[in-house]
């Protein structure tokens, strides 16, 4: 019995086959909504309304022909999407779904497991870059160059953005974070500005538009994926897909709350705060235009850090007074 | 550092085959060079082998977006040639669905600036709503892309009330829709940060480079070729020319939704003042040695063609200058000093036709760089001892 508790946890929930099925889930869900504002109906084939288009895709990518370029460094090309799905993945182990009881909970979950979250989560773009750098082609390089300088832009906010509502709860552990605000639900009102800084951390973080600078179509081809094919490809979407999972569920566990209730309330709590997210990472998506790489940049030091400090000030001052 | 990125043959920005060579320093653009001739389908040739009548839909082939304007500009031309002059009803109807075309064009011209510059769902809304000018044209014409309306001395289709009300109806849901997107196009802050300021062509170097078009209008010159050389029934019809004076990208998304208010107001003029009487005269099968310049005001730009008639039943040649041609000098001076991102979005500015403006091919030698003009023979000749030359490839399996 003592073994089944983290096979289950490896493997189904919310392991492999959940990350699965959630993360395509997720990209049917973004890419209808996607399209359902612009006025389009999205994918409607496969599948009971297009359910199953984004397994679909996945499996006719792992079909189709994976090509090497004869110049790039080819363990690396080869490693890669196979080390960024790994990192993303451990990423969402960290998350804070079974643990109703702080006091007894998986030993997955320790003090400074916030940090390690984020620390991953930072992985795939330097996957990225790698990946783009060792497909030697010239827009793969444009792109590489533009994934590193973005993420000097976005990841100093989004560590502030994150880290305050930690501060609030005075402690590292997400386990223990969403408890606190379990239990003081008024809290999370103050933390509104570090959850939109987040957000829109998180859209720059996995690429989508107005950030989907580093693959813009129109302007650098494929970017960092020009050169990969095939199953490379189809795992570097899926990484994509389960880094949103991830990423809007570190931002569900600290500012959303957590997902309390035990097993089927505490599922159906996941799944509900990251679809929210995922519908305002969509929102976003499909009202913005691409912005330059100067842009995002001047944006995120103008605008999101200033704003991110703001949040760290407030949760200071506001901690003197819970006291 | 100082590297070439070839934008094009083949590039996801560019619907039709040009090579766009930059020079980048980072992200910055030092220089750019254009190339041609990727897309030549020798139709200046092809018509002179046609007979007057044929060459309206050998014209209006050159272009799949301005089909109407280049078939206009050359039936007005032969109308010259022959001396006949169309019936007044004919020359509305002509221009009624000129104007409906250049509405359409700017609406997919929207649509394409959004694409370029990320922003998807204007360029969703904007062809969603092109389509109710494609249905106008198709009821109109019978056809969505190659109208073939004009005939020589008027038109082949006459209009009915029901019709004309239909048009009117649709005007006021295109009204309220053209000013949303202005509304858009101007506020929306990513949007707006992304072309204003970008693609600067200032007035001075727009006159010396012969820039056409919303690229001239949007460089505070007033130029348009229905005001200047009025054409058709355009001396009776009051319009504005459309112009902004901020010389960029945003200037030229703003000229085109001027004119298309302008254009709703010259379609609604049309029809509200219809005259009555046939809408084409019989035209005579041959021309009178001669020749003549055809100035026509197309949604890119100053189209121009040169006919010259030999006194037979076929155009002793047929000189067709597009609006993109003359916008590409202009395109080089936009594009330096931008960024890589820019590029799209300074090339589609001009709402480049690339087909429409090849007229040529030049062969370049990939090694020595040695250009020349050799004849098709020549050409097949060459291909032929290639292959001869070629070694076999003896362990070549498939896929290669």
């Amino acid at each position: 019995m003592a073994i089944l508790k983290p096979l289950l946890y490896i493997f189904v929930y919310p392991g492999v086959i959940f990350l699965f099925v959630y993360s395509t889930f997720c990209e049917w869900f973004d890419r209808k909504v996607y399209a359902r504002l612009q006025n389009r109906m999205g994918p409607t084939h496969t599948g009971r309304w297009g359910i199953l288009q984004p397994v679909a895709d996945f499996i006719k990518l792992l079909a189709k022909e994976d090509i090497v370029p004869e110049r790039a460094d080819k363990t690396l090309f080869t490693l890669l999407p196979v080390v960024g799905i790994a990192a993303v993945s451990t990423a969402m182990m960290l998350l804070p779904v079974w643990h109703y009881n702080v006091a007894n909970s998986s030993p997955n979950s320790f003090s400074g497991d916030i940090i390690v979250l984020l620390y991953i989560l930072t992985l795939p773009t330097l996957v990225f870059f790698l990946a783009a750098w060792s497909s030697t082609s010239f827009f793969s390089t444009i792109g590489g160059a533009r994934v590193l300088t973005m993420l000097f832009g976005y990841e100093v906010p989004l560590f502030l953005a994150v880290l305050s509502p930690a501060i609030m709860a005075g402690s590292w552990r997400l386990a223990e974070i969403a408890a606190f605000y379990q239990h003081k639900p008024l809290l999370l009102l103050p933390n509104i500005i570090g959850f939109v800084v987040s957000v829109i951390c998180l859209q720059a973080k996995l690429e989508r538009t107005p950030f989907d600078i580093p693959h813009a179509e129109t302007e650098i081809v494929g970017g960092t994926f020009t050169e990969y094919s095939g199953k490379k490809l189809a795992l570097f979407r899926l990484m994509t897909d389960v880094e949103m999972v991830a990423g809007s569920g570190l931002i569900a566990a600290v500012f959303l709350g957590g997902f309390p209730g035990g097993v089927i309330l505490g599922f159906v709590n996941f799944v509900v705060k990251t679809l929210l997210i995922i519908f305002l990472l969509t929102l976003i998506r499909a009202l913005t235009s691409r912005i330059r790489i100067d842009q995002v940049i001047s944006f995120s030091w103008k605008y999101l850090a200033p704003l991110a400090v703001l949040q760290l000030l407030i949760t200071i001052v506001l901690k003197g007074f819970v006291r | 550092m100082k590297f070439t990125v070839p934008i094009g043959p083949q590039h996801p920005a560019l619907k039709e085959p040009i090579s766009l060579r930059m020079t980048l320093e980072g992200e910055v653009i030092r220089d750019a060079d254009i190339r041609l001739g990727y897309n030549h389908r020798g139709l200046e040739k092809l018509a002179e082998e046609k007979t007057w009548l044929q060459n309206i839909y050998v014209t209006e082939r050159i272009c799949g977006i301005c089909s109407h304007s280049h078939a206009t500009c050359y039936t007005q031309g032969v109308e010259k040639l022959m001396e006949i002059e169309p019936p007044k009803r004919g020359i509305y109807l002509r221009f009624l669905v000129a104007e409906l075309e250049r509405v359409h064009s700017h609406l997919l011209w929207l649509g394409v600036a959004g694409h370029e510059a990320g922003f998807d769902t204007f360029f969703m809304y904007t062809w969603r709503d092109r389509e109710v000018v494609m249905d106008i044209l198709e009821m109109v014409s019978g056809n969505r892309v190659h109208y073939a309306i004009n005939t020589l001395g008027g038109v082949r289709r006459d209009i009915d009330d029901l019709q004309k009300k239909k048009i009117l109806d649709s005007l006021d849901f295109l009204r309220r829709r053209s000013e949303f997107y202005f509304k858009i196009g101007a506020n929306e802050p990513s949007f707006v940060a992304r072309i204003a300021g970008v693609g600067r062509l200032s007035k001075e170097d727009a006159l010396a480079l012969c820039a056409v078009g919303p690229t001239a209008r949007a460089s505070d010159i007033s130029q348009d070729v229905r005001k200047d050389d009025p054409y058709g029934m355009y001396a009776e019809v009051p319009f504005e020319v459309a112009t902004a004076t901020s010389c960029d990208v945003l200037g030229r998304v703003v000229v085109r939704v001027k004119e298309l208010m302008q254009s709703y107001n010259i379609i609604e003029f049309l029809l509200k003042n219809l005259p009555d009487g046939p809408v084409a005269v019989r035209a005579p099968r041959r021309a009178k040695p001669n020749e003549v310049v055809s100035r026509y005001e197309a949604p890119r730009g100053e189209n121009i063609h040169y006919i010259k008639s030999n006194g037979t039943d076929k155009p002793e040649r047929l000189k067709v200058r597009a609006p993109t041609l003359a916008n590409y000098p202009a395109t080089v001076v936009m594009l330096r000093n931008g960024f890589i991102a820019d590029i799209p979005l300074i090339f589609a500015a001009i709402d480049p036709c690339i087909c429409c403006a090849e007229r040529a091919v030049v062969l370049v030698d990939g090694r020595s760089g040695e250009e020349k003009i050799v004849l098709m023979s020549e050409l097949r000749k060459q291909a032929h001892e290639r292959w001869k030359k070629a070694p076999l490839k003896k362990d070549a399996v498939w896929p290669f």
